[in-house]
């Protein structure tokens, strides 16, 4: 490395030195930028390749000593196929797709109708349930999981979707987060259509959802995330395996018998892969998902 | 709000907000919600006070009966539910520190105009969008005494490594690895995007003076960044508090009590021993620190933006 301090004093730099000095210093900087990256992508990353790794071994291979990379008996898919012959992981990747969607789509109805309401609307008793609504976002709604699980049985919800869908399906940040966009819909567009005779629910519906669509993709997907991967509330108002979601069926249910490190590790990538294939297709959509709604509260 | 005058303003107030319509059907709109709301979180809140003054047990055939302040007098004496209070305050500070720290380096790195982004936000963000069932099993796998990777790489090189998650003294410090590793992506998310929102013209700026990088990092980037820092501890706080999930998973709470945190013995006394009484009283206390964290919190953000 060369010397710096003579050319940074200077303001402005002799224009043959300009592009020197302050370069060497930039690229030694990015190259350690790009080693340290380097290292921590791959410390981040080995944990699952090492499982994707393992998932590929026989059980014997797989708890194997010494420990090593590449399995003796070479790699077999025999993991996989015991998965997909037990059928469990098929039927709870299915119960949570079904239950995320549920949550996802009916969360987004009560969701954006009240913060519209927040936003538009006076209505007797507005003030108040805003302040309760803002103020639910501090308290963990897991705190009240034993009196709400015998809610749950007095009301002959447990082992139903429906007991696992409803809890899930209140987000008062999110409706913060909705509010503050609506807020900021000019109000001049709804006043030409309430003008022309247009009833709320149609300019709510016709004007300001279309006009909020960014908001709304990365409130969806924010839920949608959520309850795909929520372990507690499924996990205790579910017993019955033919209606647990993927993590509290994998949880729940141990496979096989004996050593199963290579069942485990496939059983563990096949639950990770939905949402990683849709991360790599939309990881522009769900960093500004997070990034955006994120900050708000979760 | 709701003493807004209803008349209605001149059409130049433009950036003023307009007052809101009388509009008693708005009522309509937030029924769904008032009605969730009401039922799978105020009603459990309230009904958790009085489960917690009774004896309520899942597996006694009698009805539940009041029984006072007899389940807080209980768990005050209790020497597991003070262990699992202060695993939860340990856990807390332990993952909080790093989890600030990192992503903030993460993001000033990726930061550097670095080719590759999506690759770095892949890696780093990516483990954020695994289930919790799914990091445990990779992350009790990798720290198994003989066969995980970890303890292999340790031995390569003349390390015995402890038993991890059976041993006492390293289970809570196990857990906490997985944790970092596991959410270190969302507050990575957070700093990222408040960093690329520093307008380009204040480095300009700085650099002209002839501040080094060094500097303006010290002096501009830094300090910019102190509101998204107090959020992000913010949330990390409340987020490490309720830890439940991977240590159930990984460790049930053992060994020896050594990672049962608070949210685990209210699953444990509720779910395993039945007693709901006792656990909604467990939660109560916890809820009463959440309060008080929570208003904390509170007034230091709004003293931070008054002044």
């Amino acid at each position: 490395m060369t010397t710096l301090a003579a050319p940074r004093r200077t303001a402005p730099p002799p224009p043959s030195t300009r592009p020197r000095g302050p370069q060497h210093s930039v690229r030694a900087g990015l190259v350690a930028a790009y080693a340290t990256l380097a290292v921590v992508a791959f410390a981040w990353l080995l944990p699952f390749l090492w499982a994707l790794n393992t998932s590929f071994k026989s059980e014997t291979d797989a708890s194997a000593l010494p420990v090593s990379v590449l399995p003796e008996g070479g790699y077999t898919t025999s993991a996989y196929r015991a998965i997909v012959d037990a059928g469990n992981v098929p039927l709870w990747m299915g119960n949570s797709a079904l239950v995320a969607v549920a949550v996802t789509v009916l969360s987004l109805v009560v969701s954006t109708l009240t913060a519209y309401a927040f936003s538009r609307l006076d209505f007797p008793g507005r003030k108040a349930l805003y302040v309760l609504t803002i103020a639910s976002i501090m308290v963990p709604t897991q705190i009240f999981i034993v009196p709400l699980f015998d809610e749950m049985l007095a009301l002959g919800l447990v082992d139903t979707y429906w007991g696992i869908i409803l809890p899930q399906l209140i987000h008062p940040a999110m409706i913060f987060v909705l509010k503050r966009f609506f807020d900021e819909v000019p109000q001049e567009l709804e006043d030409a259509a309430l003008v022309d005779g247009a009833s709320r629910l149609r300019i709510f519906l016709g004007i300001v959802l279309p006009l909020s669509r960014p908001i709304i993709a990365a409130v969806a997907i924010f839920i949608f995330i959520g309850a795909w991967n929520n372990f507690l509330w499924p996990f205790i108002v579910t017993n019955n395996p033919a209606l647990m979601t993927l993590p509290v069926g994998l949880q729940a249910v141990t496979p096989g018998y004996g050593v199963t490190f290579a069942l485990k590790m496939a059983q563990a990538v096949i639950a990770a892969l939905p949402l990683i294939v849709v991360f790599v297709f939309f990881q522009r959509q769900i960093i500004r998902s997070i990034s955006t709604t994120g900050i708000a509260g979760t | 709000m709701s003493s807004v005058p209803t008349t209605v303003t001149a059409p130049g107030a433009a950036r003023t907000r307009r007052p809101l319509r009388r509009h008693p059907l708005g009522l309509l709109y937030v029924a769904p919600f008032v009605v969730l709301f009401a039922m799978f979180l105020v009603w459990p809140t309230i009904y958790g006070l009085w489960l917690s003054l009774t004896d309520r047990n899942l597996a006694g055939v009698d009805p539940a009966a009041f029984i006072g302040l007899a389940n807080y007098a209980e768990a005050f004496a209790d020497p597991v539910m003070w262990r699992s209070l202060g695993n939860t305050v340990w856990f807390t500070v332990l993952t909080t520190v790093p989890l600030v720290v990192l992503p903030l380096a993460f993001a000033l790195l990726v930061n550097l105009k670095v080719r590759g982004q999506w690759l770095w936000r892949l890696a780093i963000f990516m483990p954020f969008l695994l289930a919790s069932t799914v990091v445990s099993q990779i992350c009790v796998w990798l720290l198994n005494p003989d066969l995980g990777l970890i303890n292999a790489t340790l031995a390569r090189i003349g390390i015995t490594g402890p038993a991890w998650l059976q041993d006492p003294s390293t289970a809570m410090y196990a857990v906490v690895m997985a944790t970092v590793w596991w959410t270190v992506g969302f507050n990575f998310l957070l700093y990222l995007t408040s960093v690329q929102a520093i307008p380009a013209q204040i480095f300009e700026a700085a650099a002209v003076d002839g501040a080094s990088g060094w500097r303006q990092l010290v002096s501009i980037t830094l300090p910019l960044l102190r509101r998204t820092t107090a959020l992000v501890v913010a949330l990390q706080v409340l987020a490490s508090i309720k830890v439940f999930d991977q240590i159930y998973q990984m460790t049930g709470g053992g060994p020896e009590n050594s990672t049962r945190a608070i949210l685990m013995y209210v699953y444990d006394t509720g779910f395993s021993s039945y007693r709901l009484g006792y656990a909604s009283a467990i939660s109560y206390i916890f809820f009463a620190i959440v309060v008080v964290l929570s208003l904390a919190q509170f007034r230091l953000f709004a003293r931070r933006s008054a002044s």
